[in-house]
């Protein structure tokens, strides 16, 4: 089955998302994460969407979903690289993903998230 | 995918790949037709709103993607067409936040307010077309 890779950097989990996800894939993903933060006992999940050309309103229910369910499990989520045309989309769209936080970049990401540690 | 009489490109919408590959046909035909990134965003996302509404309620059904003249603007023009159960109350299924299924409600709503024009027609029992256009001065 088609999964996205998720790569582990010591205590945070990366997950980059480099094809336009559909909707079951996007759901195993949001399984996989959240399984993953428990196993790897992960403080922070990095989701790097800049090669994403969209992000609609399944995608960003599944990234708020991910965002409060890691939140739970004790883990900050961080989403990193969105290209500004999506992000003007989704505001247009009505979706504000609240309860994300994102970073520019990968490492303004990381950055974000060993502030908590 | 078959063109039709119109010079209209159809896409089947019956499974979760065919709603990504209509998300690169769009972004394809807007960006030949010199639509800018924001606007081939919009209407690549109101598309894939509208594709997941066919497949989820309507069953499954086609998206017919036509490009549009009325010189000096030029236009993009995708019309989705299901044989599901129709829309009983158009009008709460176009507020924001309103779902049927679980969704988040920004389906019909969202696809109207990422379109330049939209149009909503159904019947019930027989099935639902929803029209969105997208235009540019060329």
């Amino acid at each position: 089955m088609e999964r996205i890779p998720i790569l582990r950097m010591g205590s945070l989990l990366l997950v980059t998302i480099q094809v336009d996800m559909h909707d079951r894939l996007a759901m195993t993903l949001q399984e996989d994460l959240t399984d993953r933060i428990v196993k790897d006992r992960a403080k922070g999940v990095l989701i790097d969407i800049s090669a994403l050309d969209i992000v609609d309103s399944f995608i960003g229910r599944m990234i708020s979903n991910t965002a409060a369910m890691a939140k739970i499990l004790d883990a900050k989520t961080v989403v990193v690289g969105m290209q500004p045309a999506v992000a003007i989309t989704l505001v247009e769209l009505g979706l504000a993903l609240e309860g994300v936080s994102t970073a520019l970049n990968v490492e303004r990401g990381i950055a974000m998230l060993a502030q908590r540690e | 995918m078959k063109t039709a009489e119109s010079g209209a490109v159809v896409m089947p919408l019956y499974s979760d790949e065919d709603v990504v590959r209509l998300r690169k046909l769009v972004r394809e035909e807007l960006a030949a037709l010199g639509f800018g990134i924001v606007d081939q965003t919009k209407m690549i996302t109101a598309a894939s709103e509208l594709a997941r509404n066919t497949l989820k309620y309507g069953k499954g059904g086609e998206c017919h993607l036509g490009k549009l003249n009325e010189s000096p603007k030029i236009g993009v023009e995708l019309v989705f067409t299901d044989d599901g159960p129709g829309i009983e109350d158009t009008a709460l299924a176009l507020t924001d936040g309103y779902t049927s299924g679980g969704g988040l409600g920004l389906g019909l709503s969202g696809a109207k307010k990422l379109s330049d024009e939209f149009h909503l027609e159904t019947r019930l029992g027989e099935g639902t077309t929803v029209t969105i256009r997208k235009w540019k001065f060329s």
